[in-house]
């Protein structure tokens, strides 16, 4: 009985899928590493090395960690109902912008301002998310196409408003930096990793993690949302009101990207800079995809890719090996996850294989 | 009014070229039943590809090497259109993932090779494409200035493939299959069609195209490789959706972002449009895609089995 659980599960192991994908991502990295003459096992433990070597790199790769892994629960969340949010780039732009003069403009009590800082990231992901999500329930419009719009006009209204109303004193291409004690940094944490960027985003991405596991697998709401995913003419059919889902995930993911857009431009680098539409967005997709979707997975698969993206400073300081080999594994990684029906193929046969030997020699 | 309309659209039709032949590529890939997210990716592709060969055969071809850089790039944007068809027709992967996937490994590679050779990530070509007067066209009023001064010589080239496209998607058989293969794939393959590569054929055109595209903003208006086409990509798939899947809505819809944006980059310098802020032009194309999109929920020209494994 347990055998054959195990035939069927081998094509759908998402975690043997997701560890195919990654050595064959790093297998990629490696190629490309000695493609330029470069020696990738040097490559690759500067690589970690840079991201793990002491605790304040440790902090600023869980720093890191913390925007990606919020992006990937926004990406995983709207996965669950069936639906690709594409624009959690510009969602995070939008929940970064509000948080932005949030953190220049109003002066509270430090608890106090907190929420209101959190809140307004949230709020600013969430308009901006639900938006393709009406357009998706009421109009049947595609929400990746929606969102991909969505993105350019966060893009290009963060270009246009930064400069006009939040303009620094030196640099015309990015905002006056935020006052510590308006940010999300802490100095007990920041004492505490050794100067390190590492935030209170950091606890906010871990009860984020907590609470859509709980909302996915505990509640009603998300019993529906899952069931969408699963068949929405099914839902619809056993009463569930898909349109109303449909708005309520997207509204959702935008707010957790909102609030991965917080963690960024008030922790991690705490100001704005325009003409960017932040990578994270787009690395969330990896996160996800190789979290399959589940907010652990999505927790650990962050501090991957945070590994990757804070090291290859470190690694192209040292080697020879540009920065962007890390931005390309993550991208060889998407490519592999979405063609992982292939590995499912290939550890199918060799297992078949295997079993076959087996009875011969029985 | 005149002078500035004048003044500003050979700027415009530069802009939408590149544009129309991504969009267009895009048409081919869709109408033959594969979504191409990663139109951006592969101009990215043809951007860099022809940037390096010319960069390498500059000094020893001179003007040809211009030639020689579209080809390079056109091929380079097929060759790396394959990922995509692989994934989505042989191992009927998400194709929308696949497409993310091919934007992101065509930023990440490219300016990894480009770091690698150049060091600082950005590859500048000596030479661009001298603009010409047309003889004789660019007298005649009002049509002349606006279209045919200052002109480059890909221009005529766009428009050329744009035109056999025309042709070739709607009035020949070959056409006929390939659209039908986004409508009603079993359908076609049960009248002896071969589906796969029918769809094989429309993703690598849409490569081809897009690398095409690429080629053309380096060797018209950019002049250097800098690792980013600016969202151009994304901007044919709106037009793509925004000309509603037709070779004609297409051009109408390119021509018409292109003059929004070259509008909004001049807009400061230009009096009677600086009461507008820019940012309304920027941001028009996109609003208007989704605008269009509210519009024709009710009858989308979409190809039925667009996205959908075969």
């Amino acid at each position: 009985m347990s055998k054959i659980r195990r035939k069927e599960s081998l094509g759908s192991n998402t975690f043997l899928m997701a560890v195919s994908a990654v050595i064959l991502g790093l297998v990629a990295g490696a190629i490309l590493m000695a493609m330029i003459g470069s020696n990738p096992f040097s490559g690759f433990s500067y690589l970690f090395r840079g991201g793990l070597m002491n605790i304040e790199r440790i902090g600023n790769t869980m720093a890191t960690a913390t925007t990606l892994m919020l992006v990937g629960l926004s990406v995983a969340f709207a996965f669950k109902t069936g639906l690709f949010n594409i624009g959690a780039s510009g969602q995070m732009l939008v929940g970064g912008l509000c948080a932005t003069i949030v953190a220049h403009k109003v002066f509270l009590p430090r608890p106090l301002f907190l929420v209101v800082l959190i809140g307004s990231g949230l709020l600013g992901g969430a308009i901006w998310g639900v938006i393709p999500g009406i357009l998706k329930a009421r109009f049947n419009v595609h929400e990746v196409v929606a969102t991909i719009m969505m993105n350019w006009i966060a893009y290009w209204s963060v270009y246009y408003f930064v400069p006009a109303y939040l303009k620094g004193p030196s640099l015309e291409t990015e905002s006056a930096s935020i006052a510590i004690t308006q940010s999300l940094r802490a100095p007990w944490l920041t004492k505490l990793f050794h100067g390190s960027y590492m935030n209170l985003g950091f606890f906010i991405a871990i009860v984020c993690v907590i609470l859509v596991k709980f909302i996915l697998d505990k509640t009603t709401l998300g019993f529906g949302l899952k069931a969408v995913g699963f068949n929405r003419h099914c839902a619809e059919y056993a009463g569930i009101r898909v349109n109303r889902n449909v708005v309520i995930s997207m509204m959702i993911a935008g707010a957790l990207a909102g609030l991965a857009g917080l963690t960024f431009y008030t922790g991690y680098s705490r100001n704005m800079q325009i003409g960017v539409l932040p990578s994270q967005g787009f690395d969330g997709i990896a996160v996800a995809l190789l979290g399959a979707s589940n907010p652990i997975g999505v927790f650990f698969s962050s501090l991957f890719f945070g590994i990757l993206q804070s090291g290859k400073g470190f690694m192209n300081a040292m080697t020879s090996v540009p920065p962007e080999i890390a931005d390309t594994i993550i991208a060889t990684i998407i490519y592999f996850t979405a063609t992982s029906v292939l590995f499912g193929r290939i550890w199918e046969s060799i297992f078949k294989r295997r079993r076959k030997s087996a009875k011969e020699e029985q | 009014m005149w002078s500035t309309l004048s003044s500003i659209f050979p700027y415009a039709i530069a802009y939408t070229m590149p544009m129309l032949m991504a969009a267009l590529g895009g048409l081919y890939s869709e109408r033959s039943g594969v979504t191409n997210l990663g139109l951006e990716g592969l101009m990215v592709i043809g951007y860099f590809f022809s940037a390096m060969t010319i960069k390498l055969t500059e000094a020893t071809l001179g003007v040809n090497a211009l030639a020689l850089g579209l080809l390079a790039g056109t091929v380079a944007g097929a060759v790396f259109s394959l990922l995509h068809a692989f994934a989505s027709i042989n191992l009927k992967a998400d194709q929308v993932i696949s497409g993310t996937a091919i934007n992101m490994i065509a930023g990440a590679l490219t300016v990894y090779l480009a770091r690698t050779i150049s060091g600082s990530g950005n590859v500048r070509i000596m030479m661009g494409i001298i603009r010409k007067n047309i003889p004789v066209l660019s007298k005649i009023p009002i049509i002349g200035p606006l279209f045919f001064t200052q002109t480059y010589w890909t221009t005529w080239i766009c428009l050329l493939i744009w035109f056999v496209s025309y042709f070739l998607l709607s009035k020949t058989s070959f056409g006929l299959r390939l659209r039908a293969c986004g409508e009603h794939p079993s359908a076609v393959a049960s009248a002896g069609v071969n589906v796969r590569l029918m769809r094989y054929i429309g993703v690598i055109v849409s490569g081809a195209l897009s690398g095409f595209g690429g080629s053309v903003i380096l060797i018209t208006y950019s002049g250097e490789f800098n690792g980013t086409v600016a969202g151009l990509g994304f901007l044919s798939i709106a037009a793509l959706i925004f000309g509603q899947w037709k070779v004609l809505g297409i051009l109408g819809a390119t021509f018409f972002f292109g003059i929004a944006t070259t509008i909004a980059n001049v807009s400061q310098v230009i009096p009677s449009l600086m009461i507008v802020p820019p940012v309304y032009f920027k941001i028009f194309p996109y609003v208007a895609t989704l605008l269009a999109l509210v519009a024709f929920s009710k009858r989308s020209a979409a190809p039925l089995a667009s996205g959908q494994p075969y």
